[in-house]
């Protein structure tokens, strides 16, 4: 695998509030990466980091091995799709796509016109005209066309209906496959999109929490439930997530050393069941108490930088 | 595929086999490619090459370079080997544990099991 993307120790200070503290990460080549994580928790800064659209603090960023900050040569090879991306005023859909395709050097016209058809999106109409979840469609429409190497979509579903957030993934998936890059995806719905991820990242108050791949996360974190005694000795041994009691009863999210463990589990008469991506998140995310930083918002995504 | 049942490209492969031990997927047909697996069950197409490769590493399926996989001759009977030695404790070993909760004796099983067997 090549790293399309190295993070290196990078951090991210907006006043008295840091969005990002000391993260590290590399994105592989042609791979989706989920980047998942509660509000405020840094997911929105860090794609803007990677995008050039800020400099960190501290550390270092580097896509296809030079800093994105004001270089052409690395941007034109990227597309980031914001949550609720603006666009000019007088725009139509028809204008839209027409600069994004003067924009990404590997836009595929019949691919966009396909998806403005998938989502019913009316070429004429002015984008300001449009419902929420149909000007979240033309960034996904964009964001698919434009076959960037690197293609960040930023909780993009805004609005979208169950079928249009459906029809998302298929589009995605199938011209993924046709056409590998690396895309990395923040969202909340992550039952939903849990099967797509081929690497997850959990970042939570601007820290790394997790960083792995999904098949792994899958075969290594399960639920345990039994008499409450078995199951606290049981979890001790290995990484307890979160545990919730009920009579005499327990149930712990605990992530296992080896593969062997689960046997023994069993053998102790615990019932052992796998544990979903989105639950082993919320279990880990629950867990992390928020750092003793002065002043810590929970909106911080949303805040403007300082200068 | 289920997200609370484990590492998916281990459901991509059970899957395929459950065809094969059924006969669905005969021996020397091409099984799916990994994009149409990925369609079909909407995983990464990485995660369902993932799981084909384990069945060729099981020997199940064989690759034909530039054709795609295909089922091994004899890998229905490999697969029914293998379940048949996993049955006691995929399948007994439950059992026996809701028996004991019960206080249901191995001798009342088997009769439950002969019972079974006669009202078929």
């Amino acid at each position: 695998m090549t790293a399309v993307a190295t993070v290196d120790h990078v951090s991210m200070r907006f006043r008295e509030i840091t969005a990002l503290d000391d993260v590290t990460t590399v994105f592989e080549q042609d791979s989706i990466t989920g980047l998942l994580g509660r509000n405020g928790a840094g997911k929105t800064t860090l794609m803007q980091l990677l995008t050039g659209h800020r400099v960190p603090s501290q550390g270092r960023i580097e896509v296809f091995g030079a800093a994105p900050y004001e270089n052409d040569g690395v941007l034109s090879r990227m597309c980031f799709i914001k949550e609720g991306q603006r666009y000019p005023d007088h725009f139509r859909v028809v204008d839209a796509l027409t600069s994004a395709a003067m924009l990404f050097p590997d836009w595929d016209a019949d691919l966009a016109a396909g998806l403005m058809s998938d989502f019913d999106l009316p070429a004429k109409r002015p984008i300001k005209k449009l419902s929420r979840g149909m000007t979240s469609a033309v960034g996904i429409v964009i964001g698919l066309a434009s076959r960037a190497p690197v293609t960040l979509f930023d909780e993009p579903y805004l609005g979208l209906d169950a079928v249009a957030r459906q029809l998302f993934y298929d589009r995605l998936l199938a011209d993924y496959a046709e056409h590998p890059r690396t895309v990395v995806l923040s969202t909340h719905l992550i039952e939903e999109i849990a099967g797509l991820l081929e690497r997850v990242l959990l970042i939570d108050h601007g820290r790394v929490l997790l960083d792995a791949d999904a098949e792994s996360l899958r075969g290594s974190a399960v639920t345990v439930s039994g008499p409450g005694e078995e199951v606290r000795s049981f979890a001790r041994q290995h990484e307890l997530l979160h545990t919730e009691s009920l009579g005499g009863h327990s149930r712990a999210v605990v992530r296992l050393h080896g593969t062997a463990d689960r046997h023994a589990a069993a053998v102790h008469g615990l019932s052992v069941e796998p544990t979903s991506l989105q639950q082993l998140v919320v279990a880990m995310s629950l867990q992390t108490p928020a750092p003793p930083s002065p002043m810590r918002l929970a909106a911080s995504d949303d805040l403007e930088e300082v200068s | 595929m289920n997200e609370d049942a484990g590492p998916i490209f281990r459901q991509v492969a059970d899957q395929i086999e459950n065809a094969i031990v059924d006969g669905s997927l005969a021996e020397e047909t091409q099984a799916p490619s990994s994009n149409e697996l990925a369609a079909f069950h909407r995983i990464n197409p990485a995660t369902a090459a993932k799981g084909l490769n384990q069945l060729v590493a099981d020997g199940v399926l064989y690759k034909r370079r530039g054709v795609g996989m295909f089922v091994a001759t004899g890998a229905r009977e490999q697969l029914l080997k293998r379940r048949r030695s996993e049955f006691a404790d995929q399948y007994v070993r439950p059992l026996m544990t809701e028996a004991e909760k019960l206080g249901i004796s191995v001798r009342e099983l088997a009769g439950m099991i002969n019972d079974w067997e006669g009202a078929r």
